[in-house]
Protein backbone atom coordinates (compact mmCIF):
# COMPACT_ATOMS: atom_id res chain seq x y z
CA UNK A 1 0.00 0.00 0.00
CA UNK A 2 3.13 2.13 0.48
CA UNK A 3 3.16 2.26 -3.82
CA UNK A 4 -0.23 3.61 -3.59
CA UNK A 5 -0.05 6.02 -0.66
CA UNK A 6 2.81 8.40 -2.73
CA UNK A 7 1.05 7.65 -5.95
CA UNK A 8 -1.77 9.54 -3.95
CA UNK A 9 0.27 12.08 -2.49
CA UNK A 10 2.09 12.41 -5.42
CA UNK A 11 -1.08 13.59 -7.26
CA UNK A 12 -2.27 15.49 -4.73
CA UNK A 13 0.30 17.90 -5.20
CA UNK A 14 -0.45 19.09 -8.67
CA UNK A 15 -3.38 21.47 -8.11
CA UNK A 16 -4.47 20.77 -11.73
CA UNK A 17 -4.90 17.03 -11.13
CA UNK A 18 -7.33 18.31 -7.81
CA UNK A 19 -9.11 21.08 -10.33
CA UNK A 20 -10.24 17.90 -12.39
CA UNK A 21 -10.75 16.08 -9.58
CA UNK A 22 -8.67 12.99 -10.02
CA UNK A 23 -8.09 9.61 -8.34
CA UNK A 24 -5.46 7.29 -8.72
CA UNK A 25 -6.00 3.51 -8.50
CA UNK A 26 -2.83 1.34 -8.15
CA UNK A 27 -3.32 -2.64 -8.47
CA UNK A 28 0.36 -3.98 -8.61
CA UNK A 29 2.33 -1.66 -11.05
CA UNK A 30 -0.75 -0.90 -13.51
CA UNK A 31 -2.58 2.44 -12.98
CA UNK A 32 -5.74 3.65 -13.60
CA UNK A 33 -6.92 7.47 -13.18
CA UNK A 34 -10.45 7.81 -12.45
CA UNK A 35 -12.06 11.36 -13.27
CA UNK A 36 -15.70 11.16 -11.41
CA UNK A 37 -18.17 13.25 -13.10
CA UNK A 38 -18.57 16.72 -12.63
CA UNK A 39 -20.22 19.99 -14.17
CA UNK A 40 -17.28 21.56 -14.26
CA UNK A 41 -15.48 19.43 -16.69
CA UNK A 42 -18.13 19.68 -19.76
CA UNK A 43 -17.44 20.62 -23.27
CA UNK A 44 -20.53 20.65 -25.12
CA UNK A 45 -24.20 20.92 -22.62
CA UNK A 46 -26.70 20.45 -24.92
CA UNK A 47 -25.41 16.47 -25.44
CA UNK A 48 -23.82 16.91 -22.37
CA UNK A 49 -20.54 15.39 -23.06
CA UNK A 50 -17.22 16.32 -21.64
CA UNK A 51 -14.77 18.69 -22.93
CA UNK A 52 -12.51 16.73 -25.46
CA UNK A 53 -9.52 18.45 -23.62
CA UNK A 54 -10.42 17.43 -20.78
CA UNK A 55 -10.43 13.67 -21.83
CA UNK A 56 -7.00 14.30 -23.61
CA UNK A 57 -5.79 16.25 -20.18
CA UNK A 58 -6.79 12.53 -18.19
CA UNK A 59 -4.96 10.28 -20.67
CA UNK A 60 -1.81 12.49 -20.70
CA UNK A 61 -1.65 12.50 -16.92
CA UNK A 62 -2.60 8.94 -16.90
CA UNK A 63 0.71 8.36 -18.96
CA UNK A 64 3.19 10.15 -17.32
CA UNK A 65 2.19 8.94 -14.08
CA UNK A 66 2.15 5.71 -15.01
CA UNK A 67 6.13 6.50 -16.37
CA UNK A 68 6.87 7.19 -12.85
CA UNK A 69 5.77 4.52 -11.14
CA UNK A 70 7.29 2.27 -14.34
CA UNK A 71 10.48 3.88 -14.27
CA UNK A 72 10.09 4.25 -10.61
CA UNK A 73 10.93 7.73 -10.57
CA UNK A 74 9.21 10.43 -8.02
CA UNK A 75 9.44 13.06 -10.94
CA UNK A 76 7.36 13.75 -13.49
CA UNK A 77 8.56 13.25 -17.35
CA UNK A 78 7.82 16.43 -19.42
CA UNK A 79 5.42 15.71 -22.73
CA UNK A 80 6.57 16.40 -25.81
CA UNK A 81 3.66 15.14 -28.43
CA UNK A 82 0.68 13.78 -27.38
CA UNK A 83 -1.78 12.39 -30.52
CA UNK A 84 -5.07 12.31 -29.22
CA UNK A 85 -8.29 10.12 -31.48
CA UNK A 86 -10.88 10.63 -30.19
CA UNK A 87 -13.48 7.55 -31.04
CA UNK A 88 -16.78 8.58 -28.57
CA UNK A 89 -18.24 11.16 -26.87
CA UNK A 90 -17.82 11.18 -23.35
CA UNK A 91 -21.18 10.49 -21.56
CA UNK A 92 -21.70 12.82 -18.32
CA UNK A 93 -20.39 9.96 -16.17
CA UNK A 94 -17.06 8.65 -14.58
CA UNK A 95 -14.03 7.90 -16.75
CA UNK A 96 -11.12 5.67 -16.77
CA UNK A 97 -7.95 5.73 -18.15
CA UNK A 98 -4.89 3.28 -18.35
CA UNK A 99 -1.41 3.84 -20.17
CA UNK A 100 0.58 1.44 -21.76
CA UNK A 101 4.91 2.26 -21.65
CA UNK A 102 5.94 0.98 -24.75
CA UNK A 103 9.24 1.91 -24.10
CA UNK A 104 11.33 3.77 -22.21
CA UNK A 105 14.79 5.17 -23.55
CA UNK A 106 17.40 6.63 -22.01
CA UNK A 107 15.93 9.98 -22.98
CA UNK A 108 12.57 9.56 -24.33
CA UNK A 109 9.51 7.19 -23.70
CA UNK A 110 6.86 6.42 -26.09
CA UNK A 111 2.91 5.36 -24.12
CA UNK A 112 -0.51 4.54 -25.33
CA UNK A 113 -3.12 5.43 -23.10
CA UNK A 114 -7.23 5.01 -23.24
CA UNK A 115 -10.06 5.93 -22.10
CA UNK A 116 -13.28 4.39 -21.38
CA UNK A 117 -16.79 4.82 -19.19
CA UNK A 118 -19.20 1.94 -19.35
CA UNK A 119 -17.12 -0.93 -20.60
CA UNK A 120 -13.51 -1.64 -21.06
CA UNK A 121 -13.83 -2.23 -24.56
CA UNK A 122 -15.66 0.65 -25.96
CA UNK A 123 -13.30 3.78 -25.63
CA UNK A 124 -14.15 6.80 -25.72
CA UNK A 125 -10.54 8.27 -26.81
CA UNK A 126 -6.91 7.02 -27.31
CA UNK A 127 -4.00 8.54 -27.00
CA UNK A 128 -0.44 8.10 -27.83
CA UNK A 129 2.72 10.33 -27.13
CA UNK A 130 6.29 10.66 -26.45
CA UNK A 131 7.81 12.22 -23.11
CA UNK A 132 10.94 13.62 -21.87
CA UNK A 133 12.56 11.50 -19.14
CA UNK A 134 12.86 12.97 -16.04
CA UNK A 135 16.65 12.13 -14.78
CA UNK A 136 16.27 10.72 -11.44
CA UNK B 1 -33.61 30.64 -27.32
CA UNK B 2 -32.98 28.82 -24.04
CA UNK B 3 -29.51 29.01 -22.10
CA UNK B 4 -28.98 25.41 -22.82
CA UNK B 5 -28.99 26.05 -26.77
CA UNK B 6 -26.03 27.24 -28.87
CA UNK B 7 -25.64 30.26 -30.80
CA UNK B 8 -26.61 30.65 -33.55
CA UNK B 9 -25.82 32.71 -37.02
CA UNK B 10 -23.15 33.35 -39.21
CA UNK B 11 -20.07 33.63 -37.18
CA UNK B 12 -17.56 35.23 -39.56
CA UNK B 13 -19.64 38.19 -40.63
CA UNK B 14 -21.45 40.82 -39.24
CA UNK B 15 -21.35 43.63 -36.03
CA UNK B 16 -21.44 41.01 -33.56
CA UNK B 17 -19.98 38.21 -34.91
CA UNK B 18 -17.56 38.46 -32.09
CA UNK B 19 -19.99 38.75 -28.87
CA UNK B 20 -21.62 35.15 -30.46
CA UNK B 21 -18.16 33.70 -30.39
CA UNK B 22 -17.79 34.92 -27.20
CA UNK B 23 -20.91 33.54 -26.26
CA UNK B 24 -20.17 30.36 -27.39
CA UNK B 25 -17.35 29.86 -25.75
CA UNK B 26 -18.95 31.27 -22.16
CA UNK B 27 -21.94 28.24 -23.01
CA UNK B 28 -19.21 25.49 -22.54
CA UNK B 29 -18.83 24.87 -18.69
CA UNK B 30 -14.92 23.55 -18.92
CA UNK B 31 -14.30 26.94 -20.70
CA UNK B 32 -15.75 29.37 -18.15
CA UNK B 33 -14.41 26.76 -15.01
CA UNK B 34 -10.45 27.49 -17.04
CA UNK B 35 -11.92 31.08 -17.55
CA UNK B 36 -10.70 31.03 -21.71
CA UNK B 37 -11.79 34.09 -23.47
CA UNK B 38 -12.02 35.11 -27.58
CA UNK B 39 -9.93 38.31 -28.12
CA UNK B 40 -10.26 38.30 -31.75
CA UNK B 41 -11.72 37.06 -34.62
CA UNK B 42 -11.35 37.39 -38.40
CA UNK B 43 -12.56 35.08 -41.16
CA UNK B 44 -11.81 31.71 -39.90
CA UNK B 45 -8.81 32.73 -37.42
CA UNK B 46 -9.54 32.82 -33.55
CA UNK B 47 -7.55 34.33 -31.12
CA UNK B 48 -7.47 33.62 -27.34
CA UNK B 49 -6.34 33.80 -23.50
CA UNK B 50 -5.89 31.23 -21.10
CA UNK B 51 -5.65 33.55 -17.65
CA UNK B 52 -2.94 32.15 -15.07
CA UNK B 53 -4.59 30.33 -12.36
CA UNK B 54 -2.89 28.74 -9.29
CA UNK B 55 -4.90 25.79 -9.45
CA UNK B 56 -4.54 24.92 -12.98
CA UNK B 57 -0.76 24.74 -12.11
CA UNK B 58 0.77 20.98 -13.38
CA UNK B 59 4.11 21.46 -11.87
CA UNK B 60 4.15 22.88 -8.23
CA UNK B 61 7.86 22.99 -8.46
CA UNK B 62 7.94 25.50 -11.18
CA UNK B 63 4.53 26.78 -11.41
CA UNK B 64 4.21 25.91 -14.53
CA UNK B 65 0.32 25.60 -16.06
CA UNK B 66 -0.72 22.06 -17.02
CA UNK B 67 -0.04 20.59 -20.24
CA UNK B 68 -3.99 19.35 -20.40
CA UNK B 69 -5.23 23.20 -19.47
CA UNK B 70 -2.75 23.95 -23.01
CA UNK B 71 -4.72 20.51 -24.80
CA UNK B 72 -8.24 22.11 -23.96
CA UNK B 73 -7.61 25.61 -24.89
CA UNK B 74 -5.91 24.56 -28.21
CA UNK B 75 -9.32 21.62 -28.36
CA UNK B 76 -11.67 24.42 -27.84
CA UNK B 77 -9.91 27.13 -30.16
CA UNK B 78 -9.30 25.20 -33.08
CA UNK B 79 -12.84 23.76 -32.80
CA UNK B 80 -13.91 27.86 -32.76
CA UNK B 81 -12.39 28.34 -35.91
CA UNK B 82 -13.46 25.51 -37.67
CA UNK B 83 -16.98 26.88 -36.83
CA UNK B 84 -16.29 30.61 -38.47
CA UNK B 85 -15.74 28.79 -41.51
CA UNK B 86 -18.74 26.91 -42.00
CA UNK B 87 -21.07 29.09 -43.95
CA UNK B 88 -23.84 27.83 -41.69
CA UNK B 89 -22.19 27.47 -38.41
CA UNK B 90 -23.59 24.64 -36.82
CA UNK B 91 -21.40 21.93 -34.17
CA UNK B 92 -18.23 20.20 -34.88
CA UNK B 93 -16.73 17.12 -32.49
CA UNK B 94 -12.49 16.73 -32.73
CA UNK B 95 -11.85 13.52 -34.86
CA UNK B 96 -8.00 13.96 -33.68
CA UNK B 97 -5.47 17.12 -32.26
CA UNK B 98 -1.68 16.41 -32.50
CA UNK B 99 -0.06 18.85 -30.18
CA UNK B 100 3.57 19.51 -29.92
CA UNK B 101 4.95 21.00 -26.47
CA UNK B 102 7.92 23.04 -27.59
CA UNK B 103 8.37 24.82 -24.01
CA UNK B 104 6.79 25.21 -20.57
CA UNK B 105 4.48 27.90 -20.25
CA UNK B 106 6.10 31.13 -18.50
CA UNK B 107 4.69 30.96 -14.43
CA UNK B 108 1.99 33.66 -13.82
CA UNK B 109 1.47 34.67 -17.23
CA UNK B 110 -1.67 34.16 -18.99
CA UNK B 111 -1.30 31.92 -22.10
CA UNK B 112 -2.61 33.17 -25.64
CA UNK B 113 -3.45 31.55 -29.09
CA UNK B 114 -4.31 31.34 -32.34
CA UNK B 115 -5.92 28.53 -34.35
CA UNK B 116 -6.63 28.99 -38.08
CA UNK B 117 -9.37 26.75 -40.04
CA UNK B 118 -7.07 26.61 -43.23
CA UNK B 119 -9.17 24.10 -44.95
CA UNK B 120 -12.41 23.20 -44.47
CA UNK B 121 -15.01 20.35 -46.37
CA UNK B 122 -18.29 18.67 -46.57
CA UNK B 123 -17.76 16.92 -43.70
CA UNK B 124 -14.11 17.61 -42.27
CA UNK B 125 -12.30 20.65 -41.30
CA UNK B 126 -8.33 21.07 -40.54
CA UNK B 127 -7.48 23.52 -38.41
CA UNK B 128 -3.89 24.39 -37.04
CA UNK B 129 -3.08 26.45 -33.56
CA UNK B 130 -0.58 27.95 -31.43
CA UNK B 131 0.54 28.79 -28.23
CA UNK B 132 2.47 31.40 -26.77
CA UNK B 133 3.06 34.33 -24.64
CA UNK B 134 3.87 36.93 -26.56
CA UNK B 135 4.71 35.99 -30.15
CA UNK B 136 3.78 32.75 -32.22
CA UNK B 137 7.46 32.66 -32.67
CA UNK B 138 8.24 32.07 -29.54
CA UNK B 139 5.53 29.30 -29.49
CA UNK B 140 4.65 27.06 -26.18
CA UNK B 141 3.11 24.64 -27.60
CA UNK B 142 1.24 23.68 -31.72
CA UNK B 143 -1.58 21.92 -32.49
CA UNK B 144 -3.10 20.09 -36.01
CA UNK B 145 -6.55 19.04 -35.65
CA UNK B 146 -9.44 17.49 -37.54
CA UNK B 147 -13.37 17.96 -36.80
CA UNK B 148 -16.11 16.23 -37.90
CA UNK B 149 -18.60 19.04 -39.35
CA UNK B 150 -22.30 19.52 -38.80
CA UNK B 151 -22.28 16.73 -35.42
CA UNK B 152 -26.08 18.03 -34.65
CA UNK B 153 -27.53 15.96 -37.10
CA UNK B 154 -26.98 12.75 -35.37
CA UNK B 155 -25.76 14.26 -32.33
CA UNK B 156 -25.89 11.75 -29.37
CA UNK B 157 -26.32 9.26 -31.33
CA UNK B 158 -23.59 7.28 -29.47
CA UNK B 159 -25.09 8.17 -26.00
CA UNK B 160 -28.24 6.25 -26.62
CA UNK B 161 -28.58 2.81 -25.04
CA UNK B 162 -27.09 0.05 -26.74
CA UNK B 163 -29.81 -2.24 -28.95
CA UNK B 164 -30.06 -5.67 -27.44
Amino acid sequence: MIAQERLTSALARIPYAGFLGVRAELKGDELTLVLPYSEHLVGNPLLPALHGGVVGALMELTAITQLAISSKNDKFAKTIDIGVDYLRSGKPIDTYARARVVKIGRRIANVQAEAWQNERSQPIAAMHGHFLVAEP
Amino acid sequence: MGSGDPPKGDYGKGGDALERVRTMMQWTPQGRALGLQVMKIEGAKVWGRAPYKAELIGDPETGVIAGGVITTFLDQLSGMAAVLAMRKPTTVATIDIRIDYMRGAEPGRDVLAEAHCYKIGKNVAFVRAVAYEDSPDNPIANAAAAFMLNTHVKMGANLREAKT
